[in-house]
């Protein structure tokens, strides 16, 4: 059963790479980073059945992470609406403000 | 348990695959934040099949929970819900980015099928669910745990700041 969790949280990930690319709404962009950490998260918990229980510990810490993440990347793009009006990365171009 | 395992773990391995094609095909943030939320309860049944009780739990609660809220809120806020993403000049992007996703997912699928893997140990199933991560997490884990709490500070006063309507600049906008 490891590696079938290994086999589909590949899947996951490479949906989420696809995600990132294809899309331009920010936000959807996010949520498909969302979905690549939560298939590094199923890759973890399927090998801590091999190694121990760290991989659930780094699964935790890497959940707090996504959170603070989120909060983060979120203000950003509120930020970058207020400017620009648009979430369309197309339409985001320059870094200055 | 074992005798169901496999019929469970294929079918919620399916669910969360179909549910995140669906997912990354939307072009609706509010349609896509709940597809996304079918794949978080797709993950954390396959978590508790794997055997990691509490991270199912967290899973629910704080992914399908509080992220996904968190996100769909911002949809709210900034009022994109019917504003669905405009099709762009590049009209061969998301075929392109399908050929690179099924790319990248060969490599991954090699690298994962490559090796022989250890026999997995059996799960604990008589301590309670929460005890071995707790153990680990705050004996051999602990200076990640303390990095990790700092980490939150600085989120909350770093999104509070970058979140703050600033009545000098945006006067007149909105």
């Amino acid at each position: 059963m490891i590696r079938e969790a290994l086999i589909v949280s590949a899947i996951l990930f490479s949906i989420g790479v696809a995600g990132v690319l294809v899309h331009r709404n920010a936000l959807l962009l996010f949520m498909c980073v969302e979905l690549m950490l939560n298939a590094v998260n199923l890759t973890l918990v399927a090998f801590s059945r091999l190694h121990g229980t760290s991989g659930q510990v780094f699964v935790v810490l890497v959940m707090t992470v996504a959170a603070a993440e989120a909060a983060i990347g979120l203000a950003i793009v509120i930020g970058v609406f207020r400017h620009y009006r648009t979430v369309d990365m197309g339409r985001i171009r320059l870094l200055r403000g | 348990m074992d005798g169901a395992s496999p019929l469970f773990f294929w079918l919620f391995a399916a669910l969360a695959i179909v549910a995140s094609l669906a997912f990354v095909t939307r072009r609706n943030p509010v349609s896509a934040a709940l597809w996304l939320v079918q794949v978080m309860f797709a993950i954390a049944a396959l978590y508790v099949l794997l055997g990691a009780f509490y991270l199912g739990a967290v899973q629910v609660l704080v992914y399908a929970g509080a992220i996904m809220v968190v996100f769909v809120f911002v949809v709210m806020l900034l009022n994109l819900g019917h504003e669905a993403e405009a099709p762009g000049r590049l009209r061969w992007l998301p075929a392109a980015g399908s050929l690179a996703g099924l790319a990248f997912a060969a490599l991954l699928l090699r690298s994962v099928t490559a090796r022989a893997l250890p026999a997995p140990t059996a799960p604990d199933e008589s301590a309670n669910a929460v005890m071995p991560v707790a153990t680990a997490l705050f004996t051999e884990h602990i200076v990640a745990f303390e990095v990790t709490s700092m980490l939150l500070l600085v989120a909350v006063v770093g999104s509070v700041v970058l979140a703050k309507q600033r009545t000098d600049v945006s006067e007149g906008q909105s």
